[in-house]
């Protein structure tokens, strides 16, 4: 019997067994399905990784180093290449591996920190072909960092995420000739710092407002691909076609926590993020499990992610050793110009001073003001001088403001100055 | 006057360098926008990071960075340096590959135990 199973030895499990081992626990055991610790950024070879958690800029792979070298001082326990098929309420954690077979594994609590995969082309439907050399920038950058393949010569770029804007300057270095980068929206998704170092820089064009309309083949590869505008719903206007010759296609078009176990599970999610609904102390609706990082919902900064997956650690500690964390619960209501928070639920008595509520706005906001209420009255408001749905939005409220609250529910709402 | 949108923090102001005024920058809301707008333009600099090839290892492929900044001008001399390095496993982070690449003050170092 474990004290502690983690479900996902990228960012967010480390810190969480890290977390746990420091409040106390000895039994821990991280599940992995990959051959080594450090998940995703184990290909994010670029730096800007660490600012907030360690004031330095790390490249990916050296930020995961940190945590997996704290690991070292701990006994806690890693199985690799090993896949969690199922997990149930009563804290059983069904795991396959080579080595082992199958495995019936017990545990007093349960952290999932499976993170999150990328949409497909399936998932946005681009007419045309099925050729070779349409890749998510997922899957290219795993190859082209990891594996040692360059995955093509002249790229076209779909969707203006982190991921694609970030793979348009490595496949440039790389030697290849990135022709587009193309964004369905009429703004970019990604920061503005990648924006200027990965498509500036190298004199890529980002063509807002467009999309994909066709793929072509010759010989079973990408051949050639049409890019129309779209209009403002989003269906692309005839006559604006451009054509590009060229033999890869990168997609880099959004990333879906990857929830099927926990759904399987029972486990209320919540349909704005795609992940598990919440408490302040990342439990779920299972007393016992807790969910961290990507699989609640998708961060902009590994840091923010590492913070929130400690608490994660440290509310499975306190579960198993000081028992259930059951209480009353107020719900977080999404008003004006809110997408979704996280946490979705406040357990008001088990707040000790703070309680951090993450959250995405729907649209850009220049001065605003985000006003936490009761319904009746404001029990916090934060200025803003700028907000966007790129950027996840974090606030603090505290005990006291918590207590004033009347009623089951609180309101997070934007108001425009 | 060069005109660029600064990178510092997520509000993007559009800044404005008179490189004929001692590279004086306008637009910026904050003081660490004028350092960025100056910077910029009179001496564009970055970290380049990559790979070099590894035998034994995990993968075939090992991240390196240079371990600080180069002149944007050179990004490409170094890739192609970075083409000539071949290591072999085991490697600790840190460890130097290239000292003071390409006449710069900056080492490539590897930036993954493998």
């Amino acid at each position: 019997m474990y004290d502690l199973i983690v479900v996902g030895g990228g960012p967010a499990g480390l810190a969480a067994a890290n977390s746990a081992y420091q409040k106390g626990l000895r039994k821990i055991l991280i599940v992995e399905r990959d051959k080594e610790l450090g998940g995703i950024l184990n290909q994010c070879i670029h730096n800007g990784f660490g600012l907030h958690r360690f004031k330095e800029e790390l490249t990916g792979p050296e930020y995961a180093g940190r945590f997996i070298e704290m690991l070292k001082d701990t006994n806690v326990e890693v199985m690799l290449d090993a896949m969690v098929l199922e997990i149930n309420k009563d804290h059983e954690v069904h795991v396959i591996n080579a080595e082992k077979g199958y495995q019936v594994l017990k545990a007093q609590s349960i952290v999932l920190a499976m993170g999150c995969r990328e949409r497909t082309r399936g998932a946005i439907a681009i007419p045309g072909d099925r050729p070779a050399g349409v890749f998510t920038a997922g899957s290219a950058q795993r190859y082209l960092n990891m594996e040692g393949y360059m995955v093509g010569k002249r790229v076209i770029i779909l969707g203006s995420g982190d991921i694609g804007l970030i793979m348009a300057r490595r496949m440039t270095l790389e030697g290849a000739k990135v022709l587009a980068c193309v964004e369905v929206m009429p703004y970019s998704g990604g920061l503005m710092r990648n924006i200027v170092q990965c498509l500036e820089d190298w004199d890529i064009p980002l063509y807002l407002s467009h999309t994909i309309t066709n793929i072509e083949s010759k010989n079973g590869r990408v051949s050639h691909v049409t890019v129309s505008k779209v209009g403002d719903d989003r269906n692309p206007i005839p006559g604006s076609e451009m054509e590009f010759d060229c033999d890869t296609v990168l997609l880099s078009v959004g990333l879906i926590p990857e929830n099927e176990i926990t759904r399987a599970a029972g486990i209320q999610m919540d349909g704005r993020t795609n992940g598990a609904i919440v408490y302040e102390n990342m439990e779920t609706s299972v007393p016992g499990i807790f969910a961290c990082g990507n699989v609640v919902h998708v961060h902009d900064l590994v840091d923010y992610v590492s913070a929130e997956s400690e608490r994660a650690g440290a509310a499975a500690a306190d579960y198993v050793l000081n028992g259930k964390s059951e209480a009353e619960a107020v719900k977080l209501v999404n008003g004006n110009g809110i997408g979704y928070t996280v946490p979705q639920q406040i357990r008001v008595s088990r707040v000790e001073k703070l309680a951090d509520v993450f959250f995405r706005v729907r649209q850009v906001y220049k001065k605003s003001v985000i006003e936490v209420s009761d319904g009746e009255k404001v029990l916090a408001s934060y200025k803003r001088e700028h907000m966007a749905p790129g950027e996840m939005e974090h606030i603090l409220l505290t005990r006291a403001q918590l207590d004033q609250a009347a009623g089951d529910t609180i309101t997070i709402a934007v108001k425009e100055a | 006057m060069k005109e660029l949108v600064c990178i510092v923090c997520p509000k993007g102001c559009r800044l404005k360098v008179d490189e004929e005024n001692d590279y004086a920058v306008t637009g910026n809301a904050c003081p660490r926008g004028a350092v960025y707008g100056h910077g910029e333009i009179k001496n564009p600099t970055r970290v380049l990071t990559s790979t070099v090839k590894i035998t034994g290892g995990l993968y075939r492929r090992c991240p390196v960075k240079t371990d600080a900044v180069v002149p944007k001008g050179k990004l490409m001399e170094v890739m192609q340096l970075l083409n000539a390095v071949e290591l072999k496993s085991p490697v600790k982070i840190g460890q130097v590959v290239i000292e003071k690449v390409a006449g710069t003050d900056a080492n490539v170092v590897v930036t993954k135990d493998l």
